[in-house]
């Protein structure tokens, strides 16, 4: 036995070590990516990791390992669970041999996420248990029981951490090394293709299944009840140690329900527990999965309150001030006077693509190219190059899910011909979900323009390696796939591959591709700035600046500040990529040595 | 005895390295240590904290207003951000160089570096208040200010480790290649504060 200091991620990932995995699939996405970063890290023998095209790849990859009898991880953002819902939904019919565990990482806030969903409710749809850890430690020894419930019902099993678990860090025990299982290999049976008879049958025995799975989680080490006063309390995920933390300060007479198993609900020990107390206040965040559960149980007996109530809100993070508010309201006492601090008034300081940013530089030419058409729409897509929305580049109208620029901008096109439509989309995006829209706008024949931003990496999750890199997972060499070559296989025509800083080059490029009749392609390749070595130079604005601040205006670089009516570049953030220099328009910019 | 040590400053700027660091001298003595992280989006420049718990088990990874002990500050405005979250008595060492956002640039908003100074001199009297950058600068990288910044705050005394026991946990966390430096920039930030 030894201790670490884990992030949440870091246990999953060696949870699922000791529990023998073999093959570890996913896609990166904010708060899941370090747990593969863990595996990257940890090199440990006899697991195949891999970062997958998309999620829906990954999860067959992994389905197919479990089906020979491997041990397999799957590792995805909410978001990801959608592209990977088709395989899920299929599998929860078919099941598996090796265990399969699903580690869903859900963004209450959302921080970095578009949608706030809740993928305990996702298992309920899939008819699938779901484990909810409140701690790294717990979500430490979860992965391990995941893999053998798995086993034991032959279902996939989910995993569901929040973002205060993944990215939050806590002294783990970790047991020793244990080895693996043996693998029993593909065994040749008709259950493993999905057919409406097959499928009609499965329905069933997964609808069984549901029920033991629910009487197994009675005992689960996962759920406890803490005894205390008449008043009751459950609490799911984080929300329980925000809970535990106000209980133990204000050392409030509560009952309290840790709840680790939400779905399906342990119905006896749901009934234990409501026998013991007068009312109940559920504690999660997201949806009322557990209100709902306790409320079916509870059939009116015992009042529950939360979100149906009006208790707690449906949207947002909770906190600990949330959740102490939500007790003390209940506990009819008097909450805990804050003394309001005033502050005095603050910037408001959203992300921002870097300075140095290569997409700055091409969302720039884009612009600058497009200025002249009565209407130009730039649909956008997912990863750092989102930022292209803040002013002052205004550079995204759109953005919906992974893939979707490509497609809007067609349907943006067809509702309004004559409209200059260009979709942004990054590489490791454009190999995710962004060729089936690429293929389609061509199959229609219609007027857009795809712009391939390649950073040779997928940037905003830390980046990691893409099937463009040249590198897998592992960090060791891949067949890299060319994007040019592949936006030629699928049939555009017109194709412009150019270094965003090449800036009279890049306006030139746009211009030809949107003046293109036809689906047209522009690729503007620049690594990553984050990735590079700091250059010896840097750019630095000279005495004959006029304090016009056009160079913050058109391009926004957040290395550059007015001060005394001139501009200043800040050196230890520039990285000498001369975008300013192209828009100042007395040739004030100049470049220097670096002196930070 | 818990401990709350909170960390703010602007994506980039090095707070999950100076948390990594406090969580490896934590560790290394044998202490229950929570943390929590800004990870994803707002590292590209936007406002983060890094939330340290130490030596307690039954309290959540994030700090509740008016519980931080101490506050390690990067950068002036995101330093006077989190005056809610100061504990009755806290200490801190802020950086007073600032980082100004480009919407105040573009003249959505306003950036008052004094204003944001005297408030946190109010909330904490006895706070430290440093500019660091030209530190960072002369230990060979401006990207060395967080450990100016957690040398600083070892200086004053703020920290339950000692001078030693951090200087371990650096050792431990940065890239053998880069020691020499983070090593200058600590004892830079430790002179700093003596």
């Amino acid at each position: 036995m030894s201790t670490r200091v884990c992030m949440g991620n870091e246990a999953i990932a060696l949870g699922a070590i000791r529990a023998g995995v073999r093959v570890v699939a996913g896609y990166p996405g904010t708060p899941s990516t370090e747990i593969i970063e863990t595996f990257v890290h940890e090199k440990a023998p006899g697991v195949n990791v891999q970062w997958s095209t998309n999620e829906k790849v990954a999860l067959e990859v992994a389905a197919g390992a479990a089906y020979s009898g491997a041990r397999a991880l799957v590792t995805m953002k909410q978001m990801g669970l959608n592209v990977a819902t088709d395989p899920l939904m299929c599998l929860s019919y078919i099941g598996v041999k090796g265990g399969l565990v699903l580690a869903v990482a859900d963004d209450p806030g959302p921080w970095s996420s578009q949608t706030e969903q809740d993928t305990r409710d996702f298992a309920k749809h899939a008819n699938l248990p779901v484990l909810d850890p409140s701690s790294a430690e717990e979500a430490y020894e979860m992965t391990q029981e995941a893999f053998e419930l798995s086993e034991e019902f032959a279902l996939p099993v989910i995993l569901r951490p929040t973002t205060r678990v993944c990215h939050a860090s806590a002294t783990v025990e970790l047991g020793e090394a244990t080895p693996q299982p043996p693998v029993a290999g593909f065994e040749k049976r008709p259950e493993w293709c999905i057919f409406p008879a097959l499928s009609y049958k499965k329905h069933g025995e997964l609808e069984v299944k549901q029920h033991k799975i629910a009487e197994k989680f009675e005992t689960s080490k996962f759920n406890r009840i803490d005894r205390g006063g008449n008043k009751g309390v459950a609490a799911s995920g984080i929300a329980y140690l925000y809970a535990k933390e106000v209980i133990d300060e204000y050392q409030l007479e509560v009952t309290l329900f840790k709840v680790g198993t939400p779905y399906p609900m342990p119905e006896n020990l749901s009934k234990e527990f409501l026998s013991r107390v007068k009312s109940v206040l559920v504690l999660e965040e997201l949806d009322p999965v557990v209100e709902e559960a306790l409320l079916a149980v509870s059939n009116g007996q015992t009042p529950v309150y939360g979100k149906h109530t009006g208790n707690l809100p449906w949207n947002g993070e909770y906190s600990y001030e949330l959740v102490r508010k939500a007790l003390f309201d209940y506990l009819d006492a008097k909450v805990p006077e804050v003394p309001g601090v005033e502050l005095p008034e603050m910037p408001k300081r959203p992300p921002v693509l870097c300075a140095g940013c290569p997409h700055r530089a091409s969302f720039y030419a884009a612009k600058v190219a497009t200025r002249h058409y009565p209407k130009a729409v730039y649909c956008g897509d997912i990863g750092c190059y989102t930022l292209g929305n803040a002013a002052p580049l205004n550079m995204t109208d759109t953005c919906l899910c992974m893939g979707a620029g490509i497609t809007v901008a067609q349907g943006i096109a067809l509702a309004e011909p004559g409209t200059k439509c260009l979709a942004f989309i990054g590489d490791s995006t454009f190999f995710h979900t962004g060729i089936p829209g690429v293929i389609n706008a061509v199959y229609q024949n219609i007027d857009i323009t795809v712009v391939v931003l390649d950073n040779h990496t997928t940037a905003m999750t830390g980046h990691q390696p893409h099937p463009g890199t040249g590198k897998n997972a592992m960090g060791e060499p891949a067949k890299a796939l060319d994007i040019e070559t592949m936006l030629k296989a699928c049939g555009i025509e017109e194709i412009y591959t150019v270094n965003p800083f090449d800036f009279d080059a890049s306006v030139e490029a746009f211009k030809k591709a949107v003046e293109h009749k036809g689906p047209s392609a522009v690729i503007t390749k620049a690594p990553c700035i984050a990735q590079m070595k700091r250059p010896a130079t840097v750019h630095r604005v000279n005495e004959s600046c006029i304090g016009c601040l056009k160079c913050i205006k058109e391009v926004g670089c957040p290395a550059m500040t007015p001060e005394n009516g001139k501009v200043v570049i800040n050196e230890s953030l520039c990285t000498d990529c001369s975008l300013c220099a192209n828009v100042c328009p007395v040739g004030a910019i100049k470049r220097g040595e670096r002196h930070a | 005895m818990l401990k709350s040590v909170l960390i703010t400053g602007v994506g980039g700027q090095g707070t999950l390295l100076a948390s990594k660091i406090m969580s490896e001298a934590a560790g290394r003595r044998g202490l229950f240590v929570r943390t929590s992280e800004t990870i994803g989006m707002a590292q590209r420049g936007g406002s983060v904290t890094s939330h340290l718990r130490i030596d307690a088990k039954n309290v959540s990874p994030v700090i509740p207003s008016e519980h931080a002990d101490i506050l390690i500050g990067f950068e002036l405005a995101e330093a006077a951000r989190q005056i809610p979250k100061l504990a009755e008595n806290a200490s801190c060492v802020v950086n007073t160089d600032t980082l100004v956002p480009t919407n105040v640039a573009l003249k959505q908003g306003k950036y008052l570096a004094d204003e944001y100074l005297a408030a946190l001199k109010k909330a904490a009297p006895h706070g430290l208040f440093i500019n660091a950058t030209p530190l960072a600068i002369e230990a060979g990288d401006a990207r060395t200010l967080n450990i100016v910044l957690l040398g600083a705050a070892a200086g004053a005394g703020m920290l339950p480790f000692s001078v030693e026991e951090l200087k371990d946990a650096i050792k431990a966390c940065v890239k053998p290649k880069l020691l020499d430096m983070n090593m200058k920039a600590f004892e830079l930030g430790l002179a700093a504060a003596q």
